[in-house]
């Protein structure tokens, strides 16, 4: 669905991208991980369009892509409404499915039946007339998935959709995501500084560190090995209450398996 | 009408040509600045609104120099200043603020040059409150059809691109990012900005012409949770609020004996008493609304929000919004 080969991108001299290269297939979800600055966002510009390569190509649905388009969906790192900017939640969804044409939207009721349902497979039906910028960071994230997706797109992007959000709503949105992968067979890609939400349902994961990424399976690529060669820091993978967790950090793993808590802050602690 | 609403409309207001000329002008830029505000508002832009009207009171004054109409000048100013913004990438309100000021002082300046020139050329001190303040009693009926012309303009401009307007103000990255040309419509919104403030001023004058852009639309913001209503009702409040100024205007020349209040100030008062009144629901509902499970704070003017009960679990605390 989503091929990256050996796209590379930089802001003037400064290289942030190097030749990564990886693959999502339908209904897959794939992370990318990463610190702050480490390209996370940028890599999303360039599989949108928004920034050219350096080289290298992305190809969605087999297609080279090389301007931006409604054929992808996409929610950004964040939206700038204002609680008192008259755009309701399903306004907002209605957007996704023609907000790039010109012209006023003329009400169908194709069209709503389409918001509604998309709505209702996001859970958040109750909030289709609460305007957008009062809600909370959870429901936010929901009402931009919803609009993601009400065009139906093969492909999801989203950037740094668990930033903000308390454990629960990570955890809600996560399995959202999990689900709409799943079920409606799209190539999820989305963006994260912290691995250890994700590793119970990602097929695939990218991690990126001082240009360079590692990509593969979930199994290839979160191993001790792997990682602490990627970041140049000693980083340790553990078992902890039938989960994995990622950790950042010196061989102690006593003490850390023993309590399941670490440091960055895992998942169910 | 008839007698009982004689005290309310003074004797000759409905046959007045001065009045006539006066009340469509000011209904027919009321509604374009309503329409063009409230997107000004929506996407944060009301400084450059403001921008454009400092720039337009040196075109104005230029305007007066030249013989040529105000109205002429305010266009040509503002259309220019509006390129010249776009050029150096004043989008959002805190986008190059010192190139900006710097701007605004130059143009001020050349207002103020330009306006003693027309006093001293004139011998009339009327210049300076013409072009600055308005006198929406003593346009020509000839500057109807004009009027009315660029304000279909400007308003056609938002009409057609309204979606993707939305939609950027929404999000640019996200507007971007669906191939809509956010530069190109952030231009053509420019262009409908520039046209409306040029017609606001020559209304109520350069410094005052704001008032008309940002007052309605804001009022309406606070209680419509639509946009489209949002648009209708800061429209409506806007043509409301120009002719009950003029109406208050021509009235309060018999009031005070002679001399009356300037037209400008009558409508921006009432600009004015009407935004203050529409943050009274907002008020009056939060007063009331019961302790729910939400620790978000409330809202002001969240008309729309049913009640804030969150999805199953404990309610949530993160967020911005
Ligand atoms: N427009 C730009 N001009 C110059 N440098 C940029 C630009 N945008 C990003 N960069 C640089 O590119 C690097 C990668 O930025 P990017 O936004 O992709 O990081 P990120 O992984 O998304 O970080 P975050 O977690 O903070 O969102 C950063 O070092 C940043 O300084
Ligand atoms: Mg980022």
């Amino acid at each position: 669905m989503l091929e990256v080969e050996e796209v590379s991108a930089a802001f003037g001299a400064r290289a942030v991208l190097d030749r990564v290269s990886f693959s999502v297939a339908a209904g897959e979800l794939c992370g990318l991980i990463g610190t702050n600055g480490a390209g996370k966002t940028t890599l999303m510009k360039v599989v949108l369009g928004l920034l050219p390569t350096g080289g290298g190509r992305v190809r969605v649905s087999g297609r080279v892509r090389t301007r931006s388009g409604a054929d992808i969906g996409y929610v950004p790192q964040k939206i700038q409404l204002e609680p008192d900017a008259p755009i309701r939640v399903r306004d907002l969804v209605a957007l996704g499915i023609d907000g790039h044409r010109l012209g006023v939207p003329l009400g169908s009721r194709r069209r709503r039946r389409a918001v509604d349902e998309m709505l209702d497979a996001v859970g958040v039906s109750r909030l289709a007339n609460a305007r957008v910028g009062t809600l909370s960071g959870g429901e936010q994230q929901r009402v931009m998935i919803a609009h993601a997706l009400v065009a139906r797109p093969s492909l999801l992007l989203l950037d740094e959709p668990l930033a903000n959000l308390d454990m629960r709503a990570v955890d809600d949105v996560v399995a959202l995501l999990a689900r709409i992968a799943a079920d409606q067979g799209v190539a999820v890609l989305l963006s994260a500084h912290d691995v250890n939400p994700l590793l119970p349902v990602m097929d695939r994961v990218v991690y990126l560190a001082s240009g360079h990424a590692a990509s593969g399976t979930t199994g290839q690529v979160i191993r001790a090995d792997v990682l602490s060669r990627l970041y140049g820091h000693p980083i340790r993978v553990v078992q902890a209450e039938g989960r994995v967790l990622v950790l950042a950090g010196g061989p102690e793993p006593s003490g850390v398996a023993a309590n399941g808590c670490g440091a960055s802050g895992a998942g169910d602690c | 009408m008839g007698a009982s609403l004689a005290p309310v409309f003074e004797p000759g207001f409905f046959t007045s040509p001065p009045v006539l000329v006066a009340v469509t002008v000011g209904g027919v830029v009321a509604v374009v600045s309503a329409v063009v505000g409230t997107f000004t508002v929506l996407r944060g832009q009301s400084f450059a609104g403001h921008a454009l009207a400092d720039v337009g009171s040196a075109g104005g004054s230029a305007a007066l120099l030249a013989g040529v109409p105000t109205l002429s000048g305010f266009v040509v100013f503002n259309v220019l200043a509006a390129a010249v913004m776009e050029l150096i990438g004043l989008r959002r309100p805190r986008g190059r603020d010192l190139a900006t000021g710097v701007v605004l002082g130059a143009s001020l300046g050349l207002a103020a040059l330009f306006l003693y020139e027309d006093t001293v050329s004139s011998n009339t001190t009327g210049a300076t409150v013409n072009v600055l303040f308005g006198s929406v009693f003593t346009l020509s009926p000839g500057l109807v059809p004009v009027v009315v012309a660029l304000g279909a303009v400007s308003v056609a401009l938002v009409v057609l691109l309204y979606r993707p307007l939305v939609l950027s103000s929404v999000s640019d990255e996200l507007a971007a990012a669906r191939g809509v040309r956010v530069r190109l419509v952030g231009a053509g919104y420019l262009l409908a900005l520039a046209l409306a403030v040029s017609l606001s001023a020559v209304t109520i004058g350069a410094i005052l012409s704001t008032a008309l852009l940002v007052g309605p639309a804001a009022s309406a913001l606070r209680v419509a949770s639509r946009l489209a209503t949002a648009l209708v009702v800061a429209a409506a409040t806007g043509v409301g609020a120009t002719w009950l100024g003029i109406l208050v205007a021509y009235d309060s020349v018999d009031w005070t004996g002679g001399s009356g209040w300037p037209v400008s100030f009558c409508i921006v008062a009432t600009v004015f008493l009407v935004y203050a009144a529409s943050g009274l629901p907002g008020r009056v509902r939060r007063a009331r609304r019961p302790a729910g499970p939400r620790t978000v704070g409330p809202v002001v003017g969240s008309l729309a929000r049913p009640e804030p009960d969150v999805e199953p679990g404990p309610p949530e605390t993160t967020g911005e919004g």
